[in-house]
C-alpha cells in the first residue's frame, strides 16, 4: 500500500501512463502538504469522533478494567482466576463426562466441529450446484442461503423448535427410529445433547455464508482451465483437487477466518435457545461475559472474559486487515 | 458418469430439502391454530389461522407491532448516518495522503475483528452518563460507530478502483476537495453505497446484543429483543413464537428477495478479489 502514491486501475497495458499520471496529479493542484493534512482531518473528523467515543475508548476501558478488581490494581490475577474457573474451563470433566465443560471449552468444541463442517460443506455445495443445471437449483441455493439473513435470535428460536420434545422434528424422527431418551426427547433440556443441538443448528444457519463466498470465488475461475484438464483426461475429482481447490484457497481462508470470529462471539442463539443451560452445559464465553457484567454486576471478571475473546480474535483480525490492505 | 451425476443431484437436493424444512416448519406452525401443532406441525388436519400473528403483534408484554416501529427507526438511522460518515472517511483514507494514514488503516482493520463484548460494559456506563440509555438515539449512535470500520474498509477499497482522471478534471475546473467528493466521487460510489447500506441495515436489524444492553424500557425495545420475551417461562407457545419469528424475519427476507445482488456483493467485498 506504500509502494505507489496513488491507487491505479489494475491492468498491465497502461503501465506507462500509470507512472506518469500521479506525477501530473501531484504537480498540478498541489497547494502544500499542510493543506492536504487539514483536508484529510476534515474528511475523517466525524467518523473518528464516533469511533473514538463508542468503540475505541470503551475497548481501552475494558482492557483497563480487566487488570483491576474491587480492591484496586490486580495485575493478571483476573485472567489467572478465569483459567481456574470451572465455568470457563473444567478440565476434570472435559471429554470425560457429559458437559458442562466450561464456556471456553464449549467455544472450542464449536470451532472444532462447526468450522470444518460449514467451510467444507459450503465449498462442496458451491461446486455441486455450479455443475447442476435444473430448475430447482435457484430455490435450493436460496434455502441454504436464507440462514445468513435470518436474525440469529430467530435462528435460536428455530433451533429450539427443531429439537423440542413435542413439536420438534429431530427428537420425533429419532424417537420413531427407536433412539434412547436424550436423543428422542428435548435435546436442549439435557446436558448431553444441548451443546450438540446448538452446534448442529448453527451449522444449518451458517453454511450459506460459506456457500455464497465459494460460489463467488468459483465464478472467477477461468473455464478454459477445466477444458484443458478435460482434454488431458483429468477426472472430475482430479479437476477439483488440482484446479478448484488451490484456486479457491484464498476464499476458503477468508471464510474460515470469518467463521472463526463468528464462533468466538456466538451469543444470540445460545441466549434464546438454552440460556447456557441446562446447568451451564451449553454456556459460551460471550454469554458468560454478559452474565458477569449485567447479572452479577462484576465488571472486572466481565472485562477479563471480554479481553480473552478479543485476544483470540485479534490475530485473525490482524491477518485479515494485512491481507486486505496489501492489494 | 451419468449415474454419479444423478447421485450428486439427489444428495444436493436432499441437503436443500433438509435446509428448507425448519423454515417450512415455522411457517406451518405460525399459520395453523396452536392446538393443532402441539405434537408436530406435520400432522393433519390442516386449518388456516392468522390468530398467532395477531397475538404476537399485540402481545401484552412484548408487542411486536411496537418493536417493528422501533427496529425500523433504529435500522434506518443507523444505516443513513454511518453511510454518509463512512463515505467521507473512505475518501479521506483512499485519496488523501497524510502522516499516520497507514497505522490508522491498520487500526480500523483491527476493529473489524473486535467482539461486541469488548465495548459492552463501558459503553453501558457511558450511555448512562450521556443519558442515552433506553433511547433509540443512543442505540443508533452505538450501531453507527460499530458499523463504521467495515464500511470504511469496503468503501475505501472501492474508491481506490475509481479512475483519478475525473477528480483531476474537476479540480482543474476549480472544484475544491469537498465539491469534488460530493459531485464526482459520491455519485460514482452509489453501487458500493447500496451494498454497504443493505448489509448494514440487515445487521442492525438482526442485532440483539447491543439492543439488549442499551435498551430495557418495554416501550423502546426493538424487535429482536421481544422474541425471547414471547416465550413463556414454563410453557412455550410455538404458534406465537413462530409468528413472532416470521414477523422479525420479514424485513431481512424482503431484503434477501429484492436486494440480494447488493447483499452478496457486500458480503464478498474484499474477500474474493
Amino acid at each position: 500500500m506504500r509502494s505507489s502514491p496513488r491507487a491505479e486501475p489494475k491492468g498491465t497495458r497502461e503501465g506507462k501512463s500509470r507512472k506518469g499520471l500521479p506525477l501530473l496529479f501531484w504537480r498540478l493542484p498541489r497547494r502544500g502538504r499542510r493543506e492536504e493534512w487539514l483536508a484529510a482531518l476534515g474528511f475523517l473528523f466525524l467518523g473518528l469522533v464516533l469511533i473514538r467515543f463508542f468503540v475505541i475508548w470503551p475497548s481501552i476501558r475494558t482492557l483497563w478494567f480487566s487488570l483491576f478488581d474491587a480492591k484496586g490494581f490486580a495485575g493478571p490475577s483476573n485472567f489467572v482466576a478465569l483459567f481456574r474457573d470451572r465455568e470457563i474451563l473444567d478440565f476434570s470433566r472435559f471429554l470425560r463426562r457429559e458437559p458442562p465443560w466450561g464456556a471456553l471449552f464449549h467455544n472450542l468444541v464449536w470451532i472444532f466441529v462447526h468450522l470444518p463442517f460449514t467451510v467444507g460443506l459450503g465449498l462442496i455445495l458451491a461446486v455441486v450446484f455450479s455443475k447442476i443445471k435444473s430448475w430447482w437449483v435457484g430455490i435450493a441455493r436460496g434455502a441454504i442461503y436464507l440462514g445468513i439473513v435470518t436474525p440469529l435470535i430467530v435462528g435460536g428460536v428455530i433451533i429450539r423448535f427443531l429439537f423440542d420434545k413435542h413439536a420438534g422434528m429431530v427428537p420425533q424422527i429419532l424417537g420413531a427410529l427407536g433412539a434412547p431418551i436424550p436423543w428422542s426427547a428435548g435435546w436442549v433440556a439435557y446436558p448431553e445433547t444441548a451443546l450438540l443441538a446448538l452446534v448442529i443448528g448453527s451449522i444449518w444457519l451458517w453454511t450459506g455464508f460459506s456457500m455464497v463466498l465459494h460460489s463467488a470465488g468459483l465464478s472467477t475461475i477461468d473455464r478454459e482451465l477445466y477444458e484443458a484438464a478435460q482434454i488431458d483426461g483429468a477426472s472430475e475429482l482430479a479437476q477439483f483437487r488440482y484446479i478448484t481447490l488451490p484456486l479457491l484457497r484464498p476464499v476458503t481462508l477468508v471464510v474460515a477466518a470469518m467463521t472463526f470470529l463468528w464462533e468466538l462471539k456466538i451469543f444470540d442463539i445460545v441466549y434464546v435457545a438454552t440460556m447456557g443451560g441446562p446447568g451451564g452445559a451449553s454456556n459460551v464465553l460471550a454469554l458468560e461475559m454478559y452474565f458477569a457484567a449485567f447479572r452479577e454486576l462484576d465488571p472486572y471478571r466481565a472485562s477479563a472474559i471480554a479481553t480473552l475473546i478479543t485476544l483470540f480474535s485479534l490475530p485473525v483480525g490482524y491477518w485479515f486487515a494485512r491481507r486486505r490492505l496489501r492489494r | 458418469m451419468r449415474k454419479r451425476n444423478i447421485l450428486a443431484k439427489s444428495i444436493a437436493l436432499s441437503i436443500a430439502v433438509i435446509w428448507a424444512l425448519p423454515f417450512i416448519g415455522i411457517v406451518m406452525t405460525a399459520l395453523r391454530p396452536s392446538r393443532e401443532v402441539l405434537y408436530g406441525w406435520w400432522y393433519p388436519p390442516f386449518h388456516f389461522s392468522i390468530k398467532n400473528f395477531v397475538n404476537a403483534w399485540t402481545h401484552p408484554t412484548a408487542a411486536l407491532g411496537m418493536g417493528l416501529r422501533n427496529s425500523l427507526q433504529v435500522a434506518i438511522g443507523a444505516t443513513l448516518l454511518p453511510t454518509f460518515v463512512a463515505s467521507l472517511m473512505a475518501y479521506g483514507l483512499g485519496r488523501l495522503r497524510f502522516p499516520g494514514r497507514g497505522p490508522l488503516l491498520m487500526l480500523i482493520g483491527l476493529l473489524l475483528a473486535l467482539p461486541q463484548q469488548m465495548i459492552a460494559w463501558p459503553l453501558f456506563r457511558q450511555m448512562h452518563a450521556l443519558r442515552l440509555l433506553n433511547s433509540l438515539t443512543g442505540l443508533v449512535l452505538a450501531h453507527s460507530a460499530w458499523g463504521l470500520p467495515w464500511m470504511v474498509f469496503f468503501l475505501r477499497g472501492y474508491i481506490e478502483t475509481l479512475p483519478v482522471e475525473l477528480e483531476e478534471a474537476a479540480r482543474i475546473d476549480g472544484a475544491g476537495r469537498l465539491k469534488t467528493f460530493l459531485y464526482v466521487i459520491f455519485p460514482l460510489m452509489l453501487p458500493a453505497l447500496a451494498s454497504v447500506m443493505v448489509l448494514q441495515f440487515t445487521w442492525v436489524w438482526n442485532d440483539f446484543f447491543l439492543a439488549l444492553i442499551l435498551i430495557f424500557d418495554p416501550n423502546r425495545m426493538v424487535l429482536t429483543q421481544r422474541i425471547p420475551l414471547l416465550r413463556g417461562q414454563y410453557h412455550v407457545d410455538w404458534g406465537l413464537l413462530s409468528a413472532g419469528a416470521l414477523i422479525t424475519m420479514l424485513v431481512p427476507l424482503l431484503v434477501f428477495i429484492f436486494l440480494q445482488r447488493y447483499f452478496v456483493r457486500g458480503l464478498i467485498g474484499g474477500a474474493v478479489k
